[in-house]
């Protein structure tokens, strides 16, 4: 048993590290203002190669390990969490290729976003079905070489930016609700029929666009069809268990960024004539949330180490760390901007920011309840 | 990072698994309910070699890691907190820093008999006004010729009674603090050492645990352990691996409390199906299962970070504050899962969650630990 970071995920994490303190942190700031997709800052992860990271070397990647891919993303979400969303939806559009895609889709679609010259986008959610994934109402019927795809897709990371997307759609002539006629598609923005709708306006992660999309008479050839028809919804789901230590390593990234940012405020505040960091009140605080930060990184590490391993569990894995580490990213940038007080609560500090870019984490990639019934199922079936 | 344990630490939980199914499970009740010190499965434990596990094979024991440890700990607190913490206080504290800080001499005198189990072992640090505050104990150790005379006493001894190996602080320097702590090993049999009645408890009935008198008590000064004043060091190292023990006590303990509410839940039929059908039954197992994961990785880590040589003390204070919080939590959600009969001494539910208590406040309580990682977290 090891818990040490091998030499790669340790050159990754000071190269990550290094890079964001220098580059990402003093942006974090006006990307939330403006709310603005920070070009910038993804053009920079793809000159050093951050975004190919969740690649292996045979498709113009570098790694292709979960650890590594953690490590990354919870160096970037120490600064700035939107910024970390640019690794984790080219992560996340891209593994339905990586799982499923023929040796030759893998060929076309995943060196160019290795590369970084083209963006990635996962598209699952619907308005009518989001928990309930199966419940999916966009069509793709089959018109000998094609399929055409009608419908609607919202809350979508990056959807307005990708360049290619993977898009889930019934296939089946009948359109029954089963998540047995569920099919993927290799989407790609320049089709006649895609359109972006409008860019929702959010909480938190506002450098991040969500968009929804619009699929209007699209034809897409059958070759971009990913696996067998009917297997979609099954490597939706696949997907997810894989992608779900991604959300653990940003909450955690970002746990860690507002402990430090408290640590290092109550050394510096003083009341009642000496610093807060002498009440037992503030350390004790200090102690759960690094506490609590301590498990997380467990948990994260521990899931991508179990997909590294290729473990058969990793559905559980994967949500345990989901859960706990936004739940915990969540509690944590709370106490954050306690700590800080009244300047915790002003846009001048990062507190605030943290705290609003905390939620999402406990709602995407299925939300918090969904991972408990994942959980759930997972340890109730364990004895059959 | 590779989290596959090795096949030396497989075969250890192999091992202990084995022993706790077959000898602890049985016996983990009428342990609790008749208050009986489980002599022999410390027996049987110390002939599968279990009690030697920490202690260099050149001395007679296993010489295996502290991930090993912790799982053989874990393995028996899932079914009897009472008996884990009899071996965890023997194989960590109460033997260690002889390992640690023994001479040559002192090791072979003492670590062959430790690791068989011929002898069990105890560690005395605290005093009734010295608890978290345990450099300000006032046991006192009095130099005279060739042996020190100890005079005082210690409170909230586990193993107490039934040791027949102390490792004991006292001072050399009355009201200096930690710089006169020094530490003793004491033979059971000493006779200026008196033990107290076992005190009633709320839990870890099978435990003994109880006062210490010294009086007069003559130690031969080549059972010192290391240099005078070197005692509070050696005693605060041996309280970092111990905390690596009562993590792994209260992850078995939390364990435990979780698979049986699991078989429970998918048994009890209530509304005409198995309340493991119900959503707040399955978010309270979903909860359970990830804070006993969550637990056990730290303890892991914590234990892993100690066989690598690295430091370990913030990681054993967090995973000692998380594992036995979470084991509270885990235990009194699992006895809710039994409703009516989770109340009841009939079953385990009500004994773990008397047990889990215990694990919150000893070896430091969780207050302490707070402290530790505050200090670390802020940087001394």
């Amino acid at each position: 048993m090891d818990f040490q970071l091998n030499d790669e995920q340790r050159q990754v994490q000071a190269m990550v590290h290094d890079l964001c303190l220098e580059r990402v942190a003093p942006r974090a700031a006006q990307i939330d203002a403006s709310g603005e997709f920070p070009w910038d800052i993804k053009a920079l992860f793809a000159a050093h190669d951050i975004l190919a990271i969740p690649f292996t070397a045979e498709y113009g990647g570098v790694s292709g390990s979960a650890v590594t891919l953690i490590v990354a993303t919870e160096e970037i979400s120490k600064y700035c969490v939107t910024s970390s969303l640019i690794l984790g939806v080219q992560s996340l559009g891209s593994l339905p290729i990586r799982l499923a895609g023929s040796d030759a889709q893998k060929r076309q679609y995943l060196p160019p976003l290795a590369k970084g010259d083209r963006l990635a986008a996962y598209a699952l959610t619907e308005p009518g079905s989001g928990s309930d994934a199966g419940g999916m109402q966009t069509r793709a019927l089959r018109h000998g070489d094609t399929y055409v795809i009608n419908g609607s897709k919202t809350f979508i990371t990056a959807g307005s930016v990708a360049d290619t997307i993977v898009v889930f759609a019934r296939s089946d002539q009948d359109g029954g609700a089963s998540t047995r006629n569920i099919s993927a598609f290799i989407v790609e923005k320049d089709m006649p029929g895609f359109r972006v709708g409008k860019l929702e306006k959010k909480l938190g992660i506002r450098g991040s666009p969500t968009a929804q999309l619009f699929f209007e008479d699209l034809a897409v050839p059958a070759g971009n069809r990913l696996g067998a028809e009917g297997e979609g919804f099954k490597l939706a789901m696949r997907v997810l268990d894989h992608s779900r230590p991604g959300i653990a390593a940003q909450a955690l990234g970002l746990a860690e960024g507002a402990l430090d940012l408290a640590c290092r405020y109550a050394k510096e505040r003083h009341q009642f004539g000496k610093s807060i960091t002498e009440f037992q009140g503030v350390q004790f605080m200090l102690a759960d949330m690094a506490t609590q930060i301590e498990a997380a990184r467990a948990l994260t590490y521990a899931s991508g180490d179990a997909i590294d391993r290729e473990l058969p569990e990793i559905n559980v894995s994967s949500a345990m760390a989901k859960v706990f580490a936004s739940d915990t990213a969540m509690r944590v940038t709370t106490d954050a901007v306690q700590i800080l007080g009244g300047y915790g609560y002003l846009r001048d500090f990062p507190a605030e920011r943290m705290m609003r870019d905390a939620k999402i984490t406990q709602i995407y990639e299925g939300t918090n309840e969904i991972q408990r019934l994942v959980i759930a199922r997972g340890m109730l079936k364990e004895r059959d | 990072m590779n989290l596959a344990l090795t096949t030396e630490q497989e075969e250890v939980r192999r091992l202990a698994r084995d022993f706790a199914e077959r000898e602890v499970k049985p016996r983990a009740e009428a342990i609790d309910h008749q208050v009986e010190f489980p002599r022999d499965l410390v027996n049987k434990a110390s002939e599968l070699g279990l009690l030697g596990l920490l202690v260099p094979e050149a001395h007679g024991g296993a010489g295996l890691d502290h991930v090993s440890f912790a799982i053989f700990i874990e393995e028996v607190a899932r079914f009897s907190a009472s008996t884990a913490v009899i071996v965890d206080v023997h194989t960590s504290v109460g033997t260690e820093p002889i390992v640690l800080f023994g001479t040559d001499d002192q090791k072979r005198r003492w670590l062959p008999d430790l690791a068989n189990g011929k002898k069990l072992a105890a560690f005395a640090l605290t005093e009734p006004e010295a608890g978290s505050d345990a450099a300000h104990l006032k046991t006192t150790a009095k130099r005279d010729g060739d042996h020190y005379v100890l005079n005082g006493s210690k409170i909230f001894i586990t193993n107490a009674g039934e040791a027949e190996s102390y490792i004991v602080m006292a001072t050399v320097k009355p009201g200096s603090g930690a710089e006169g702590v020094t530490a003793f090993v004491v033979a059971g049999d000493n006779p200026g050492l008196k033990v107290g009645p076992p005190f009633t408890k709320m839990g870890l009935n099978g435990s003994a645990i109880a006062e210490l008198f010294f009086d007069g008590c003559e130690v031969p000064a080549e059972d010192r352990l290391g240099a005078e004043g070197e005692g509070f060091r050696i005693a605060m190292r041996a309280l970092d691996s111990g905390r690596i023990g009562i993590s792994a006590q209260a992850v078995g303990l939390a364990q435990g409390a979780l698979d049986d509410a699991i078989a429970y839940a998918r048994d009890r039929k209530q509304f005409g199906k198995p309340i493991a059908d119900l959503q707040t039954i399955q978010n309270k197992v979903a909860d359970m299962a990830v804070k006993v994961r969550a637990a056990r990785w730290m303890t892991w880590n914590a234990a892993s970070r100690c066989d690598a040589g690295l430091p370990f003390t913030k990681e054993a204070a967090m995973a000692k504050l998380f594992a036995t919080d979470s084991a509270m939590e885990v235990t009194l959600d699992a006895l809710q899962v039994f409703g009516g009969y989770g109340y009841l001494e009939d079953y385990p539910m009500a004994r773990r969650v008397r047990d889990a208590k215990a694990c919150q406040i000893y070896e430091g309580t969780n207050q302490i630990q707070r402290v530790v990682i505050a200090r670390e977290v802020l940087g001394g």
